[in-house]
């Protein structure tokens, strides 16, 4: 019997039943579909969250507290992280251009690194660990306490009171805690740079002055205002879809810090794409 | 009164009207017949996964059915819009089975939750509600408890500042989700006078959820069994004992808590 082709019993080319064929296409493209399904849930997330944010009551007290959580809260982590970049970063530049005898150069390389990439992208991952996990965990608890089920009782929508605090929030402080980021990191390439190694500090403030452009500034905040909405969203998600107990809760804060940290260093790789575009003359 | 062909009784505070739901291929209920009577304590007694929580839900306008009514005092609240059911909803009191307090607000905070999230009052009369019910509830004589926080209480505090949530909106009716699930016999019992004396004391309708047999035959005035999302046995303690469905006598015997009359 030729092997060509699968044959019945009754000697005619074997066809695939609907049902066969549904499941074969579901097993090739079921993981690409499951990872579709959960990008728009959590789009849907996002949309619900956004609309609620114009909708009475606006509970000013939980953005103000959402925000000194990440924010206030935020600094001390920031300021370290932000100071050792600066300095680190200070440090490999004057040992590469040392071998040109360029170490002036120095303020612009710590400038447009800390402007341009390490303060939006350190931030973001810092707040991630430090805020996201917390707002996971939290969101995570209350779902299995069943607190999230007791605020719809009270005809309060999850979404508006949990959600959109924590969404507004990252998206307004992330660029604030950048900022810190950059002027701290600065300083710790001037305590390396002018302190320690006593470069010429008229030159190094020229030369930053000189070519770090505010574009450079912008395109980093614009980076992580994109940060605080993927770290809240995924953040936000994976606690607010825990189902079963404490483990779980582990498990979704594990998620939420991995996916969020995952997608600020994807994220980050596009955006530079799409900002070469923008501003051409800042690009490589 | 009529509402699309259904006349009210004022006996029954809810009355559920061929109601199912399913949850993809699976059919949690299966067309529940099952009235709620006025004022008294009303108990749906049924195994895990049989649908209690699911029929919770749908009395409060947490979930919509596939289909049939639930009417609450005549009016039927399916298919109702954002506004009006929240508007039933204030009929409605819930005590979680682990009480659900915010862990975010304190005591006080707590209690007066659905009182700030649903109207403008002046924070005397918030603060005058949330202590009378204090008061009442007999939580007034542990020292400080006001600016307490759910962590610091006992687990039987906390499920009396979860009733008192409950009851500041001064609902029509009260919902317990297995409330004495996970506690010791004694803590069982004062749960059960707890419920008893809410009901007397504030005149709601109290709907309780449960499969603590003995607390059951002891509050209850009336007894619905879920069965295979079904109501399989209906009436009054006696009436059940008397006549017992095999079900539910199948479900309560081993427990040991009522002793059932001759079988049917």
């Amino acid at each position: 019997m030729s092997n060509a082709a699968p044959t019945n019993p009754s000697g005619g080319v074997q066809e695939f039943s609907p049902t066969q064929v549904v499941r074969l296409v579901g097993r090739i493209f079921g993981p690409l579909l499951g990872a579709v399904a959960i990008f728009g849930q959590h789009m849907l997330l996002l949309g619900r969250a956004f609309t609620w944010l114009f909708r009475r009551p606006f509970r000013l007290r939980l953005y103000l507290e959402q925000m000194e959580f990440i924010g206030v809260g935020s600094m001390p982590i920031i300021m370290l992280v932000g100071f050792f970049s600066g300095a680190v970063t200070a440090l490999q530049g004057i040992t590469a251009l040392a071998m040109f005898d360029q170490q002036r150069w120095v303020g612009y390389a710590v400038g447009v690194s800390l402007a341009r990439e390490l303060a939006p992208v350190f931030t973001a991952l810092m707040i991630t660990a430090r805020a996201g996990s917390a707002m996971a965990t939290e969101l995570g608890s209350m779902r299995i306490t069943e607190q999230i089920d007791a605020l719809t009782t009270f005809a309060v929508n999850p979404v508006h009171y949990l959600v959109t605090p924590r969404l507004v929030a990252s998206i307004l402080m992330l660029p604030v805690m950048t900022m810190v980021f950059n002027v701290v990191g600065l300083l710790g390439g001037y305590v390396i740079s002018i302190l320690v190694y006593q470069i010429d500090l008229g030159q190094v403030l020229e030369l930053f002055r000189h070519w770090v452009d505010p574009v450079d500034y912008v395109q980093g905040l614009i980076k992580s205002v994109i940060f605080g909405i993927a770290m809240a969203l995924a953040a936000c998600y994976q606690g607010f879809n825990v189902r079963g107990g404490a483990k779980e809760v582990g498990r979704a804060t594990t998620a939420a810090v991995v996916s969020s940290s995952v997608s600020v260093l994807v994220l980050d790789y596009f955006l530079i794409e799409i900002m070469n575009v923008i501003w051409p003359s800042h690009g490589l | 009164m009529t509402n699309g062909g259904h006349t009210r009784d004022d006996r029954w505070q809810i009355q559920i009207r061929g109601l199912h739901k399913s949850f993809g291929s699976q059919e949690v209920l299966r067309g529940i017949d099952l009235d709620f009577e006025r004022g008294k304590t009303n108990i749906v007694i049924g195994g895990s996964g049989q649908g209690k929580s699911v029929l919770m839900k749908h009395l409060m306008g947490l979930l919509q059915p596939d289909s049939g009514h639930i009417y609450v005092d005549g009016e039927d609240i399916v298919g109702l819009d954002e506004v009006a059911i929240a508007k039933v909803q204030r009929k409605f009191g819930m005590v979680f089975q682990y009480a659900a307090l915010f862990d975010s607000l304190n005591v006080v905070e707590n209690i007066a939750f659905p009182l700030i999230e649903r109207y403008r009052l002046p924070r005397g009369e918030i603060l005058g509600r949330v202590r009378d019910l204090l008061r009442r509830l007999d939580l007034d004589n542990v020292p400080g408890v006001e600016e307490k926080f759910p962590a610091e209480l006992s687990g039987g505090m906390r499920k009396r500042v979860g009733l008192a949530r409950a009851l500041v909106d001064r609902p029509q009716i009260l919902l317990y989700d297995e409330p004495t699930t996970g506690l010791d016999p004694i803590a069982t019992k004062n749960v059960d006078e707890m419920i008893r004396r809410t009901a007397d004391d504030f005149g709601v309708t109290s709907v309780v959820i449960s499969h603590d047999m003995a607390s059951t035959f002891r509050i209850g005035d009336r007894i619905a069994m879920l069965y295979d999302g079904k109501i399989v046995a209906c009436g009054t303690p006696a009436e059940l004992l008397a006549a017992p469905d095999p079900r539910l006598r199948e479900f309560v015997e081993p427990s040991g808590a009522v002793k059932f009359g001759a079988p049917s």
